[in-house]
């Protein structure tokens, strides 16, 4: 065991709140997590923040360390010098409930508009659809997601020109590209891309990929693959030619 | 006038978002009920996320043999002949239905060679019957049900924990909530009430689950007059992570098990072999060639392997293992899959495990053995609901999914649970919306008992000084871990049991700093006084239970005892105590209980 330094931004808004240090013993294999559910039973009994699985499965309990993104549950301290004070601050990207917790709201609503499954008839009697392995490989990777919308929270788009209200972001790149990818699905997300989701506003610098503590390729495998997809419905010139001269999109 | 809340009313309100709850909900709006998803965290958080191994369903997909009657007869043996056997049946000839509902709802299941649904063998499971994704299947299934249900436009009210369910003239008919992001209160007056809040892990100390399962609906629906049963029954899973201290508790999927791994104790020696119980005498490989055999692939001309033997009876194997003086550094068993599979399978198969264990432990499962112990999982316990309906004793209130008692009897079978949900769910949320529909208007909730409910709630912060919720959490996770664990003694229920009193009195001080925002101190404090509900239950059913049968084992009674098997502990409440009876269950029909004779 051993006494470890923390800052932990405590308060309701990012106006107002500030910093306040905190002391910890620390013992082996303690994740960040552990040490500020320490300081809440200990210090700070109302210091806000979410959890649930503490195993890196439900995505609740993102946040900034030292300023970068990080699911807390599965942040080890021995990552750091043991000198080195640890700063925790909630997601840069999302408006501040209190203390920790975010106001994730808008990822909610931007999941509601998504276009939703739009399956074929099945191909056995009793349901089941033919799919292969292979085939279903490549949007089960995107289901991989556990929504912790640390991808959102590294976006520059949002992080840092908070255009929330026109680019849905790359978790929901990811949740498209699940049916978009689905062997057993007809619907065409093209324009809801395009025209809800701002697809073209990603310019891939793939920091997305790299904070995703679910290892999805999030740019290569989902983002590139839409962004192609939606050139190829508005920016193809036989396309355009012909909508030119019969005036149909 | 007391303290203003926020009204809604609604025909159905479901509390709980995991699989029970989502499945019902859509169920109920299916019906045409105006629905509210009522959730204690974010939507999509809901422990059925941290579901591994899969979901328990007679497709017959890699064994044609399979069918309702064999998963029937395994769920009724593997809950050691308690169950409710009307539930048993209804889950086996369901759940093939509700899977491929899923699939048709957007599921990516793995697939077999042909291209249909794959699945994966399991403890107690005759056949391989898990369908599955990797070892993520809750997670799939929650994005399924989450989806669904968005998409039908039920009203979801996240962050909100419910603190009481009024009753006005012997009906469920709403509930009173608070809102976690401001503390400010809600009311919800509703036709009919369904409860898929989850299970009470969270009052012992090691344990899989998080700080939701809290036993919320076991308190809420004791408090309402409703009925539980099976509260001694508490699932152990073998297999939790023991080393480093902080991760003590987090599930290692039985699918280790599945997929190959073995137990070896700190001599070496795969001890499962000579702890196959009377009941399933004959049924496993007896030797290690033989078990290399079946995970080699051959299910057929070879059986399956003494680890997958059911999860209390290899918990108790590992327990037993270090009483004798041969567990492990950190007093546990070992679990091997390095050396029956490849590097490449075990992340293709395994690939959450494998992620967990490196991040976690700092241990390569591809090239060591895991170093595993039990910890608490599951509550085989409940309320009592009706088979068909899942409405409770309680008209007008609903339960489903691990809140719910019968299906599983006194041990679950690994995968029974996932299936659990969206069988009972379904049905749930049709009950629910049925017995809606025979009411024109939701009854009046009396103010009076709104301001009484909000008023306990907020107690805690007229304590200027006093307790910490979290110590007095935290003594009582140490008295449930010592007292009321996998092995229990008379002389240790009756220390929980006034130990637990005690800590009552502890609970009526305890004060709260800060204010009503967003403060996890209050919320401690308030889920505190379901916490100490359902350790009385568990502690009080277990010491009227003088035997041992699947997950409650006693020390002083050994040995199971044929006159307890189908008597069930029946827990009420009386003022502001709890009354306990015995209660013996109806026999097996002539027809189900051939099937468990003779076989399907």
């Amino acid at each position: 065991m051993a006494l470890r330094k923390f800052r932990i931004f405590r308060g309701d808004s990012r106006e107002t709140g500030e910093l306040v240090e905190f002391e910890v013993e620390c013992g082996e294999g303690m994740v960040v997590l552990d040490a500020v559910h320490r300081i809440q039973a200990e210090q700070a009994p109302d210091l806000a923040c979410r959890w649930n699985c503490k195993a890196g499965k439900c995505g609740s309990c993102g946040a900034d360390v030292n300023g970068k993104p990080k699911l807390m549950c599965m942040t080890r301290l021995s990552d750091y010098p043991e000198d080195e004070v640890i700063t925790i601050t909630p997601m840069r990207a999302f408006p501040v409930i209190r203390d920790l917790a975010t106001d994730v709201s808008i990822n909610y609503e931007n999941n509601r508009r998504l276009p939703h499954f739009q399956p074929r008839p099945a191909d056995f009697e009793d349901g089941e659809f033919r799919m292969y392995q292979w085939e279903v490989e490549r949007p089960q990777e995107f289901r991989k997601c556990i929504e912790c919308f640390l991808c959102q929270n590294v976006c520059h788009v949002l992080r840092t020109h908070d255009k929330h209200q026109e680019f849905i972001g790359p978790a929901f790149f990811v949740r498209t590209a699940v049916y978009e990818m689905h062997p057993a699905d007809v619907g065409d997300r093209r324009e809801h891309l395009k025209e809800h989701g701002g697809i073209g506003l990603c310019n891939i610098t793939k920091c997305c990929t790299e904070v995703c503590p679910e290892k999805i390729k999030i740019t290569d495998n989902a983002i590139i693959p839409l962004k192609e997809r939606v050139a190829d419905k508005y920016y193809d010139p036989l396309r355009w030619l012909l909508r030119k001269l019969t005036g149909r999109g | 006038m007391g303290i203003d809340c926020q009204r809604h009313e609604f025909d159905v309100i479901v509390i709980g978002a995991g699989g029970a709850g989502l499945r019902a909900a859509i169920e109920a709006s299916a019906q045409g009920a105006k629905t509210a998803l009522i959730c204690k965290s974010l939507l999509g958080k809901a422990h059925t996320v941290m579901a591994e191994g899969g979901a328990a369903a007679a497709l017959g997909n890699m064994r044609a043999e399979d069918n309702w009657r064999v998963h029937f007869r395994d769920t009724m043996r593997g809950g050691k002949m308690h169950g409710n056997w009307r539930m048993a049946q209804i889950h086996a000839q369901e759940a093939p239905d509700r899977i491929r509902e899923l699939e048709q709802w957007g599921a990516l299941f793995d697939r077999t060679h042909i291209g249909r649904i794959h699945q994966r063998p399991f403890g107690g499971h005759t056949y391989d019957r898990l369908a599955h994704v990797g070892d993520r299947t809750g997670l799939e299934m929650i994005r399924v049900l989450q989806d669904k249900g968005v998409h039908m436009g039920i009203e979801v009210f996240m962050e909100a924990t419910v603190i009481d369910i009024p009753v006005v003239d012997g009906r469920a008919a709403g509930a009173i909530a608070y809102w976690r992001e401001t503390g400010r209160f809600l009311l919800f007056s509703a036709k009919a009430v369904v409860l898929a809040t989850g299970g009470i892990g969270k009052a012992w100390q090691i344990t899989s689950n998080s700080w939701e399962y809290t036993g919320d609906g076991h308190a809420l629906a004791l408090r309402a007059g409703a009925e539980l049963i099976d509260m001694e029954f508490v699932q152990f899973h073998p297999t939790g992570m023991i080393w480093p201290p902080s991760v003590k508790g987090i599930l290692v999927t039985e699918g280790v098990r599945g997929e190959g791994g073995i137990l070896k104790n700190s001599e070496g020696e795969r001890f499962m072999f000579r702890c196959v119980p009377e009941m399933f005498k004959g049924e496993y490989a007896e030797t290690e060639e033989e078990a290399d055999a079946w995970v080699a692939g051959d299910h057929v001309n070879y059986r399956r392997p003494p680890e997958l033997l059911t999860r209390d009876v290899v918990a108790k194997a590992i327990m037993r293992e270090n009483e004798e003086g041969r567990g492990s550094e950190h007093g546990g068993a070992y679990l091997d899959i390095a050396s029956k599979r490849s590097a490449e399978d075990i992340r293709r198969k395994l690939p959450s495990m494998h992620h967990q264990f490196m991040e976690l432990a700092g241990v390569d499962i591809t090239r060591e053995p895991m170093e595993v112990g039990p910890t608490t999982h599951y509550v085989m316990g409940g309320i009592k609901v009706d088979p068909e309906t899942e409405e409770t004793t309680c008209p007008g209130l609903f339960a489903a999914g691990e809140v719910a008692a019968g299906l599983h009897g006194a041990n679950r079978l690994g995968g029974n649970s996932l299936s659990d949900l969206i069988v009972f769910g379904r049905r749930a949320g049709l009950g629910a919306a049925e017995s809606a529909k025979a009411l024109a208007k939701a009854p009046a909730i009396p103010e009076e008992r709104v301001q009484v409910a909000i008023a306990e709630a907020l107690r805690p912060f007229d304590n200027p000084s006093g307790e910490n919720a979290f110590e007095v959490q935290a003594a009582l996770q140490a008295l449930m871990q010592s007292k009321c664990s996998i092995v229990r003694d008379q002389a240790g229920l009756e220390e929980a049991i006034s130990g637990i009193a005690a800590l009552r009195e502890r609970a009526r001080r305890v004060s709260v700093q800060g204010n009503r925002e967003y403060n996890p101190g209050w919320n401690t404090a308030v889920d505190l006084r379901s916490q100490l509900d359902i350790a009385e239950m568990c502690a009080r059913a277990a010491l009227m239970r003088t035997e041992s049968r699947g997950g409650h084992t006693r020390l002083d009674h050994p040995d199971s005892d044929p006159a307890q098997e189908r008597i069930e502990n029946v827990i009420t409440r009386d003022g502001d105590a709890m009354r306990l009876e015995s209660r013996k269950q109806p026999d097996l029909p002539e027809d189900l209980a051939k099937i468990i004779r003779e076989g399907a």
